[in-house]
């Protein structure tokens, strides 16, 4: 575990470190956030009977959505892991005394935490003092207060196990920056990245709630505003976890099977 | 002919503090130190001479290398390559100059080497009896007939550096910049490139600087040594005024860092 | 300047050859890319089964304006991918190389990269274009074509401006560039709605400071005829006084690239 920790502190100080960068995307994200809800706003104040969530929990989803940027963004993988892979040098990582999946499982982890825990606090911050209803707003009484940091956990767990997945099915691929482009941009859309998941058609929508997708930053940003409340939040959250195991089952299988071949084909 | 005079260049770089607490400090206040990088440096160098720039990591080297081919400003003093100021006059000044970065490729990855090399003919705007005249000579000498329709991503290192000699030769350079070419090298490509740079000297007048921690290189190369520490020109003269007796050239070397305290 | 095209042509026919090392590579990322525009649109389709318009726009009218927007950005990216991806080439010290050939620095930029990859944004572009073409229920007219034609000079030119500013800023910090995100790919993001949608304040942002409103929301307007006056046809064309500060903070960042190093 301590290994873990002291691993996870050095890339925290290293993104300290780089304090224009640190900024800029403060910047970026407070920025993307407004023009977002500038557009909901357009649409909300055409149509308001057609707006599916209220207005607040909109702007309360985006600010999340913004703040926790480097959780859940599909595309915040590691390209330093794919040229390893694709060049070979992930051979040396088999030398150390760790599983290469849980390597890169928590390789992945201390990245996401560290770029956000470095930028959300202020995004935060700056939409906490915003004035009705453009600010972040209180969360929807205390079984979401509660209910909401567990179904962030789950739904980081649940996009890193896919990240991982995905480095591993990379293993057996040609062209990895493609196969990166397609299934990071498919993600960013079934996750409610582009927009979120209520303003689908409702058809739609129901399919999209059961894929692993959803369970990502959809369920935790609508718990927190009250728009999954009661048994469907707790649902969601139940799903949460059976694609969490289900994903890093199959992420464990993929990486024992790219770890044999590594080892007989020698890379 | 190269006149270098009381060329000074200082840099700011940030501080950086080991620790969390210093860290998130740094995050609102930066400090900065100043580096002296080049401190009044002065030196001549003849048409047609051999140079070794030589001195430890962060003494200068790449620093005057970058103000001689028109890439850095200095601070003050003034430099006259051919009786041109490199940094005022930058493009008529890199038509006379060839310049090869050890660590760095200029060839294209993907694409045999010959496109690269015509890439660079349209670029220099060579004359085409002058390219072909200077290909000619250049793959007879370096060997490179097998090479030319290999792209560049599936040469050996050694192979690699002929070719990149090679393409910065190619437009008849007056004077050669090598950084570390030998780098990495192995003891058969080592020979080959030396030697076509003696050749290259002897036979078209090149003036040719080194810079490299190889000593085998100086040995072979140079006839006139440079030696900068801190920023400053610390000797300059011929290798055998430098070499008391019959110890090696790494030992002489290490002997006069030692001596100046670099 | 003919043989300036002569030139650039050379690097293009280089960076095909060496794209074609890699099909698949190649067909897989321009799918991509198509892919992640394509998300873009499938959000607003989607919004638009609900809503039936947006500050007085219909989805039709909407994905014209979005089209026209898109292809003036692929064609930025395809063209000034240099400019983009200036980061690398000053990380990689391939600026040093740059320095030191004997051609504008602008220009060899440009020609260190060639994105046709960008196609993909293209084709969707097109195809949606079309579409909003025929369903607009815009009456088409010379002038309004032209107004088009002015649109796409001057948005590509715009957009080639803010990938200028990109790359300047380059010189000056390598950590920060994020905030360029906004701008560019904030305003591919965001561009499908003409500038109004989002607000007076904004609109006069994206009038007077990034000028994204001369090249959508008013031509857009005048196409729709709620604007009149031939004025309204050369508004677009407005745009290209913006590459000017853009060029000016170029020249600025080279000038520090020169007196700080890299």
């Amino acid at each position: 575990m301590k290994k873990y920790l002291s691993f996870f502190r050095l890339r925290f100080i290293m993104g300290l470190q780089y304090r224009a960068a640190a900024w800029a995307g403060v910047a970026t994200q407070f920025v993307w956030g407004g023009l977002l809800i500038a557009m909901f706003r357009g649409f909300y104040v055409t149509e308001p009977e057609n707006f599916p969530m209220t207005f607040q929990a909109t702007v309360n989803y985006i600010w999340f959505q913004q703040a926790f940027l480097a959780l859940f963004a599909a595309w915040m993988l590691e390209s330093e892991i794919f040229e390893s892979i694709r060049d070979g040098n992930i051979v040396y990582e088999l030398c150390r005394p760790m599983r290469i999946y849980p390597l890169l499982f928590v390789r992945a982890m201390a990245m996401r935490i560290s770029r956000a825990g470095l930028r959300c606090f202020p995004v935060l911050l700056f939409a906490a003092c915003l004035p009705k209803p453009y600010g972040l707003s209180a969360p929807d009484g205390p079984a979401a207060f509660l209910l909401f940091p567990v179904s962030m956990v789950l739904g980081l767990l649940v996009t890193v196990a896919f990240g991982t997945l995905i480095y591993g099915v990379t293993f057996f691929t040609v062209s990895p920056d493609g196969l990166r482009l397609l299934v990071t941009s498919s993600m960013d859309f079934f996750n409610g990245a582009v927009i979120p998941l209520p303003f689908f058609p409702e058809r739609i929508r129901e399919v999209m709630e059961i894929l692993p997708f959803a369970a990502m930053q959809n369920v935790p940003l609508r718990i927190y505003s009250g728009d999954l409340a009661g048994a469907e939040a707790l649902r969601a959250v139940g799903l949460q976890c059976f694609w969490l195991l289900l994903l890093m089952v199959l992420g464990q299988t993929v990486m024992s099977g790219a770890e044999k071949k590594l080892t007989i084909q020698g890379g | 002919m190269i006149r270098m005079e009381n060329i000074c260049k200082s840099y700011r770089v940030a501080k950086r503090n080991a620790g969390f607490k210093e860290a998130c400090r740094t995050l609102f206040r930066r400090e900065y130190d100043i580096v002296r990088a080049l401190d009044h440096v002065s030196f001549t160098i003849e048409d047609g001479e051999m140079i070794g720039y030589i001195g430890p990591n962060g003494a200068g080297k790449s620093s005057t290398i970058k103000i001689l081919s028109g890439i850095l400003t200095p601070d003050s003093g003034t430099c006259v390559v051919n009786g041109r100021t490199p940094w005022k006059d930058r493009q008529n000044h890199v038509r006379d100059i060839g310049v090869v970065f050890g660590q760095r490729t200029q060839l294209w990855w993907d694409v045999p080497v010959i496109d690269s090399y015509e890439l660079l003919r349209d670029i220099y705007s060579i004359p085409p009896e002058v390219y072909h005249e200077h290909l000619e000579e250049l793959t007879a000498l370096l060997n490179l007939e097998e090479l030319l329709k290999t792209p560049a991503r599936q040469l050996s290192l050694g192979q690699r550096m002929r070719c990149e000699i090679a393409a910065s030769l190619l437009h008849g350079p007056k004077i050669l910049f090598l950084d570390e070419p030998t780098i990495g090298l192995d003891a058969v490509s080592k020979l080959a490139v030396r030697e076509f740079i003696l050749r290259q000297n002897r036979e078209h007048g090149t003036t040719v600087i080194l810079t490299t921690h190889d000593m085998q290189d100086i040995e072979a190369l140079a006839h006139r040594i440079i030696l900068i520490g801190k920023g400053r020109v610390l000797m300059d003269g011929s290798l055998d005024r430098l070499r008391g007796g019959g110890e090696t050239i790494d030992e002489t070397v290490a002997e006069l860092y030692r001596s100046y305290d670099i | 300047m003919k043989q300036s095209l002569a030139l650039y042509l050379r690097y293009v026919s280089i960076h095909i050859k060496s794209m074609m090392e890699y099909k698949l590579s190649f067909f897989m990322t321009a799918a991509g890319q198509f892919l992640v525009s394509f998300n873009v649109f499938l959000g607003m389709f989607f919004l638009f089964q609900r809503f039936s318009t947006v500050a007085g726009f219909t989805y039709s009218q909407v994905l014209l304006c979005f089209s026209i927007f898109l292809m003036e950005f692929s064609l930025a990216e395809c063209v000034a991918r240099g400019f983009d991806t200036f980061s690398v080439i000053v990380r990689k010290g391939e600026f040093d190389r740059i320095m030191v050939r004997p051609r504008g620095l602008i220009f060899q930029v440009l020609a260190s990269r060639f994105e046709l990859t960008r196609l993909g944004r293209m084709l969707q572009a097109l195809v949606m274009f079309w579409y909003g073409v025929t369903r607009s229920g815009i009456h088409w007219n010379g002038l309004k074509v032209i107004t088009v034609v002015f649109m796409l000079t001057g948005g590509t030119l715009m957009f080639c401006g803010l990938f200028l500013v990109g790359a300047a800023l380059c010189f000056f910090t390598l950590e920060g560039l994020e905030v360029m995100n906004i701008f560019t790919d904030g305003a591919r993001e965001f561009g499908k709605y003409p500038a109004g949608v989002y607000g007076k304040r904004i609109l006069q942002f994206c009038t007077f400071i990034v000028p994204y409103g001369l090249v959508q929301h008013y031509p857009l307007l005048y196409l729709l005829d709620q604007k009149r006056g031939i004025v309204w046809v050369f508004v677009p064309l407005l745009a290209c006084f913006f590459l000017l500060p853009c060029y000016g903070l170029w020249r600025l960042g080279v000038r520090r690239y020169q007196s700080a190093g890299s």
